[in-house]
């Protein structure tokens, strides 16, 4: 727990952000020096696939998830009461 | 030496037991249960056992073979981890409850024939039941009569399946089931219904969250296990399901990225990753069907892991909504850590059991070249992480702190949790292990280069956005439309639409009712009163005035004619007796006188001939 108290410390943010950004560019540029399996579809063969598709699905389904929500799904908690 | 030990009845048998046993000797003997069933079905030779017959049909209760085999290895030891989770658990009716529901997944798993499996899927829908209503407040009461309704419907369309079914193959062996016809499409939709396929996967989210602490941890393992393993026997390769898996796997992710109750939010990722599943059986080749097993074998695990993990907090806090937690990890920072784990596993991280089985249906879908079905699965396991991976934790464990201070469930609780997620890791370190029991030949290397590399691009780049946008996925107190809308509100709405056509309908037959029939009968009756009051009273009047009448002439008779010729009578009979009176004087020589006269006339009548 001393780990997750220390990675929350304010003083060792600017550490955590650095190191988180330099494993995001490390697991974006590996993409690039992997071995490809010819794949069956175009974005098999595309490097960094992975991370910009994670990227773009993780912001669509935020977004759009929230926005049907307001406008649509979500009610009040006492809806059915 | 028994042949052949049908291990649900252990369970199911075993149940029995439960209220006559106290303290340790009942905690050891529900943990003998499932472990008596795993030995059972580790056992069973491959082949069919325990054939009975009824009414000219064969019933099949064992049916081994490999794939019915590695789903009742995950239900024993799915229940084991359970009983061990819930052993602190004081009410026997719980555990007799998760017995039955158990031992009715595996009956379900080994039937050979569409009686038997129907007979078990009941049992599992009423035993289920009890383990949402032993929580005991208004909202699991309510949920569960929904739940059993729901479940009820299902198992009409299932029986209704089957009896068409046989009627028009007489048989009820079931195989795979030819496509097409009512009975193909009943059948399907009663095992759809349990398998919680969008529209029919309200009842899911509904209900789990409302179950015991103990019971939702039984009920997110088996019965929709239990619906996967029925697909893929009875409708692999049915293209329908693509769609449908694939659109479960997303509706689920929307619906958790909006949800604030922990256990629903876990509840539609149950949904969610069913998909996966479903898309598998419905691409029916080897490796999907492979991967749908294995899928399911590896979910079972996670996510009673992830359930007992936010079981463990509200069991601790008695809080399960994200707005209301925080900070946990402080406190109880060995379920943090499990409940990670479970996370890691059903996000697919590499090393963790997830990534071992949701690639192998993703992969079925490349190798089938189902473009669009890779590329929303693979979104959905980003939606996956940000629900259960990133917002579920952040908002629970870290986050703001709510200040709630606590301490780590029970010892059992966590030796559960332990036991699942040491299995989650062991299956993502030595994928080996679970491919040799899949019902296929595996041929599948999941730690390419190119895979782990893409799986961790997907899973960081997701977190960087999650960390992003960590404001607009802020969790909101809300509860979010579903198709449960329709039987929950829509019913009262209909109920109230109604209102008025019936109340119209009511109007104009009352005002019928009115004008036909009240209108003629108060005209007869006043007809009649009239006929009364005119013609029978005129009647009556006339007879009684004629009565009188005749009274009257009567009277008059009587007073003149009658009493007049009585008076005559007596003045003409008390003049003649005046005139006797004289006559009679009482004096001897008159009455002599008189008799001497009488001589005289007689004898004078004589002598001048006249005879008497």
């Amino acid at each position: 727990m001393k780990i997750i108290d220390w990675l929350a410390d304010a003083k060792n943010r600017g550490f955590v952000k650095k190191a988180s950004y330099a494993a995001l560019v490390l697991v974006f540029g590996a993409d690039f020096f992997v071995h490809r399996h010819h794949g069956a579809f175009f974005w098999d063969n595309l490097p960094g696939y992975g991370a910009v598709y994670g990227f773009i699905s993780c912001i669509v389904i935020i977004i759009v998830s929230k926005a049907i929500g307001h406008a649509w799904l979500m009610k009040k908690e006492d809806y059915y009461d | 030496m028994i042949e052949w030990a049908h291990p649900g009845a252990i369970l199911i048998i075993g149940a029995a037991l439960v209220p006559f046993l106290k303290g340790r000797i009942k905690q050891t003997y529900l943990l003998i249960l499932p472990v008596l069933a795993f030995a059972a079905i580790v056992s069973a030779a491959p082949g069919t056992h325990g054939v009975v017959h009824l009414l000219n049909q064969k019933l099949v209760f064992g049916r081994v073979d490999r794939l019915s085999l590695v789903f009742g290895y995950i239900f024993a030891i799915m229940a084991f981890i359970g009983v061990i989770y819930g052993m602190h658990v004081k009410r026997d009716g719980e555990y007799i409850a998760a017995l039955l529901y158990v031992g009715g997944s595996m009956g379900a798993v080994f039937a050979g024939d569409f009686i038997t499996l129907f007979i078990f899927w009941e049992l599992m829908a009423f035993a289920s039941l009890f383990l949402i209503w032993f929580k005991g407040d208004k909202a699991s009461d309510e949920a569960g009569y929904r739940y059993i309704l729901v479940h009820i419907f299902g198992g009409v369309c299932l029986l209704g399946g089957i009896i068409l079914y046989y009627a028009n193959t007489g048989s009820i062996e079931f195989n795979a089931i030819k496509t097409g016809g009512p009975a193909f499409y009943m059948i399907l939709a009663g095992f759809l219904i349990n398998a919680a396929v969008p529209p029919f996967s309200a009842w899911l989210a509904d209900a789990y969250p409302e179950a015991t602490i103990m019971g939702a941890v039984f009920m997110c393992a088996f019965t929709t296990k239990t619906a996967v393993y029925v697909l893929i026997r009875g409708f692999a390769g049915t293209e329908l399901l693509i769609w449908m898996g694939v659109i479960m796997a997303v509706y689920g992710v929307v619906y958790a990225t909006l949800e604030n109750d922990g256990r629903r939010l876990l509840a539609y990722h149950i949904i969610s990753q069913v998909g996966y599943m479903v898309a598998g059986i419905g691409i029916g080749t080897e490796l999907a069907l492979n991967g749908s097993t294995a899928h399911a074998f590896a979910h079972i695990l996670y996510k009673g892991l992830l359930f007992m993990g936010v079981g463990a907090v509200m069991q601790m806090t008695g809080k399960r909504k994200l707005t209301d937690l925080g900070g946990i990890y402080k406190t109880m920072p060995i379920t943090m850590i499990l409940y990670m784990v479970g996370a890691f596993s059903i996000s697919a991280f590499p090393l963790f059991s997830g990534f071992v089985s949701k690639s192998m249906v993703i992969s079925a879908a490349e190798e089938s070249h189902i473009g669009w079905a890779v590329l929303l699965l693979t979104s959905a396991s980003s939606g996956t992480f940000i629900s259960l991976g990133l917002k579920l934790p952040y908002y629970m464990f870290f986050g703001e702190d709510s200040g709630i201070r606590t301490k780590e469930p029970p010892l059992n609780m966590l030796v559960g949790m332990g036991i699942a997620a040491f299995l989650c890791i062991a299956i993502g370190v030595w994928p080996g292990a679970l491919y040799s029991v899949l019902p296929f030949p595996v041929d599948y290397a999941p730690y390419t280069a190119q895979h782990v590399v893409t799986a961790l691009g997907i899973l960081l780049f997701t977190a960087l956005g999650f960390f992003l946008l960590l404001k607009r996925i802020h969790p909101e107190p809300s509860r979010s439309l579903d198709t449960d809308w329709f039987y929950r509100k829509g019913a009262r709405l209909f109920l109230k639409f109604a209102e008025r056509p019936v109340a119209t309908v009511d109007a104009f037959v009352g005002e019928l009712h009115t004008t036909m029939a009240l209108g003629p009968a108060k005209r007869l009756a006043s007809v009649s009163l009239s006929f009364d009051i005119g013609i029978i009273d005129a009647l009556v009047n006339l007879a009684g005035w004629l009565t009188r009448f005749a009274a009257w002439v009567a009277h008059k008779f009587d007073v003149y004619v009658v009493d007049g010729l009585v008076n005559s009578a007596a003045t003409l009979v008390s003049v003649n007796a005046g005139a006797w009176r004289r006559l009679q004087t009482g004096q001897i020589q008159n009455y002599a006188l008189i008799m001497v006269l009488g001589l005289v006339v007689i004898i004078g009548g004589i002598l001048l001939g006249i005879r008497p």
